[in-house]
């Protein structure tokens, strides 16, 4: 890899999956790129002013509304007739709930702009509230686990299905723990005349809670589990999915992760694994990942 | 030099209006629709879909988006409009802010109208005087001629690199959106000349990389917002300025930031905003027949408030009377409040009464602006309402 295009001395925490989900999409993109994001980790880490860890032209404007920014961006781009890449670099809670009126509009009206959305799966840089990202059984510190409760009562929103019901001509699937793959796919993307999403599977130390090395080796552990199914869809119709030889039980991924130390310590929490171990079988099925 | 009058035409405020944006040719323009801001974005685009307008039209999914869109049009160095109006309006409160924090100059027309509850579509100015702290500068506009002519002082006004503040031209909502006047419609020439293209210096550019909308803990942010604070005071001068050019180029002078009438030796003197100084002028006509020396003093420019220019026009008035169609709930109003805030310091000592009416679209009358005329007239022996609601109807409370 040349040199990075988002610089070191950012702010974001050890361990954390985003700035390495960032690097490897501007690799992919190269510098002839405009970047845009909503408020979150992302924006408070990398540009805390006088300094920008942005190497290319990057802006941030509100939290729920970088799609709509992007829009003007992009009609702008094409008025000029200039050949840059225009991506949008958000979270979930950006990407699934507070931005979807947005991101509804800037899919529906087809611009050429590529979204990447980084998943931890909960409102991190507010201290790990429930997003509609967060899957079921999670604990978060607004539903936290105790004596009536397992954590986060509803299955994670599908915001993949939301991104094809709008025909967004390219959607995919990726992780921070399969780089070959996440460059491919945001190159693809950025081929692709119209809007594209890819949302990328990107732990969270804060707010997942795992020991700092084992970031990588937990998100492939997402893939080998069948909770997250790396999968890319284009003109609606799934074209690829990562195969997995031989599927590891949901177990392995979430007893490494304190969101879910409550499944492992209450008896009447077996039920919730075999649920989530329910899912996880559900996905494989689906995207038939198991040769 | 001064246009040619030939070109004066009969057309609906919100036609005239959209005329001078085409005139300003913007690069991107965004917006939602809403009543009564509904004829300016048709007008435009119509003017778009038939050639004669070469600009980005963006319909989009609220308010919000609206104003997001030309949050990064601009910096992409577009001139870039959009407009609305009440519940509009207050849903793109917080990109307002955003817009003149980022110090982008986004133009807009307000067409302005009451915020619910209860719901109402009719003309007040609740809405941009509720959003009197966003940063933008605000413009009142008191006929159709005014608020074409004032749409292109608007951009020059914005675009000033000294400045780079966005700018509301706000207009009553029906009043001056929906009403047919004979109208100069702007020469593309002229308006060339007048307002030279935009060309911001920092944009977003791959071979310049620029972070926009950074992150500022407590030790920057009260710069970011003195600057924001002292852009707004400069431009005091700059509308002047920019009116009387627009004189030298188009021939018409509305006053830059204030306008009077019978202002000089006037003993009594209403004060207040947009199209509401037509039906006080004719009060006056008639007041002055009767030998009352009755005077008006109309605020164009709300924000920047222009402090030392009021207290100059008003220092030799015996009474005061503010008439807005706003009301500060739980204080008075925003005009009335922040006209005695601009002479306490000052050694003027007028008394100074406020009355909120037109609400919801109720008509203000000849027959109401009397009844303020002479309640001025009482409170020069001493003030027994510092604050009323004009025409309250009493028997349906």
């Amino acid at each position: 890899m040349e040199k990075s295009l988002l610089a070191p001395g950012h702010r974001a925490c050890a361990g954390c999956a985003m700035p390495t989900t960032i690097k490897l999409v501007l690799d992919a993109a190269g510098p002839n790129t405009i970047v845009v994001s909503p408020t979150g980790c992302l924006e408070v880490t990398t540009t805390p002013f006088p300094e920008s860890a942005w190497c290319v032209p990057w802006i941030h404007s509100l939290f729920e509304n970088a799609s709509a920014v992007a829009s003007g961006v992009a009609v702008m781009l094409k008025r000029q007739k200039k050949d840059t890449n225009l991506v949008i670099i958000g979270g979930d809670g950006s990407t699934f709930d507070i931005g979807m009126g947005c991101n509804s509009g800037m899919f529906e009206r087809g611009h050429k702009v590529l979204y990447v959305c980084y998943d931890n799966e909960a409102y991190m840089n507010t201290g790990v509230q429930r997003s509609g990202s967060t899957p079921f059984c999670v604990h978060t510190t607004t539903t936290p686990s105790g004596s009536q409760s397992q954590g986060n009562p509803r299955p994670k929103k599908d915001m993949p299905a939301i991104a094809l019901a709008h025909k967004v001509p390219y959607v995919a699937t990726a992780s921070v723990a399969y780089p070959v793959d996440l460059r491919k796919k945001v190159k693809k993307a950025l081929q692709v005349d119209g809007p594209s999403y890819i949302q990328v599977n990107a732990p969270c130390i804060t707010g997942w809670t795992f020991d700092a090395g084992t970031m990588i080796e937990l998100a492939r552990l997402a893939v080998e589990t069948g909770l997250w199914p790396l999968t890319e869809y284009e003109n609606g119709s799934l074209t690829s999915v990562k195969k997995i030889r031989m599927p590891k039980p949901a177990a392995e991924y979430l007893k490494l992760q304190g969101r879910y130390k409550h499944l492992f310590k209450k008896a009447e929490c077996s039920g919730m694994l075999d649920q989530i171990q329910a899912m996880a079988d559900a996905n494989i099925a689906k995207y038939n990942l198991v040769d | 030099m001064s246009e040619n009058t030939a070109n004066m035409k009969v057309v609906e405020g919100s036609y005239a209006v959209a005329h001078a944006v085409m005139r300003c040719r913007p690069d991107v323009i965004s917006a939602y629709p809403i009543t009564p801001q509904t004829h300016i974005v048709e007008n435009l685009s119509q003017m778009v879909a038939d050639g004669e307008l070469d600009s980005e039209f963006l319909t989009v999914d609220s308010e919000f988006s609206a104003l997001s869109v030309l949050v990064g049009a601009s910096a992409m160095g577009a001139r870039s409009y959009s407009s609305t109006t009440s519940q509009g309006l207050a849903l793109m409160n917080e990109v307002l802010y955003n817009v003149s924090g980022m110090r982008l100059p986004v133009v807009m027309n307000v067409a302005n109208r009451a915020m619910g509850a209860p719901l109402n579509i009719w003309n007040d100015q609740q809405d941009s005087i509720g959003a009197r702290d966003v940063g933008w500068l605000q413009i009142y506009v008191e006929d159709v001629q005014e608020a074409v002519d004032a749409t292109l002082q608007a951009y020059k006004i914005a675009e000033n690199p000294a400045i780079r503040m966005p700018v509301m031209v706000c207009m009553d909502g029906f009043v001056l959106t929906h009403v047919y006047e004979p109208v100069h419609l702007l020469d593309q020439e002229l308006c060339d000349q007048f307002l030279p293209p935009f060309r911001p210096a920092d944009v977003l550019d791959p071979a310049y990389p620029k972070t926009f909308g950074a992150f500022a803990d407590p030790s920057t942010y009260t710069e970011f917002r003195y600057q924001q604070f002292d852009a707004q005071l400069k431009s005091l001068d700059l509308i002047e300025k920019v009116a009387r050019e627009f004189e030298q180029t188009f021939g018409r002078y509305y006053g830059g930031l204030l306008d009077g009438y019978y202002l000089d030796d006037a003993e009594v003197v209403l004060v207040t905003l947009g199209s509401v100084v037509g039906t006080i002028k004719d009060a006056i006509d008639a007041m002055r027949a009767e030998g009352k020396k009755v005077g008006l003093l109309k605020v164009r420019s709300y924000r920047p408030f222009p402090v030392q220019a009021l207290r100059k026009a008003l220092k030799n008035a015996a009474v005061i009377a503010v008439l807005e169609k706003d009301v500060a709930i739980g204080g008075e109003a925003g005009l009335v409040t922040d006209l005695k805030a601009a002479f306490y310091n000052s050694s003027i000592r007028i008394p100074i009464i406020g009355f909120t009416g037109g609400l919801g679209g109720r008509d203000i009358t000849v027959k109401g602006i009397r009844k303020i005329v002479d309640r001025a007239d009482a409170a020069r022996k001493g003030i027994e309402s510092e604050f009323e609601f004009l025409d309250l109807r009493t028997e349906i409370l």
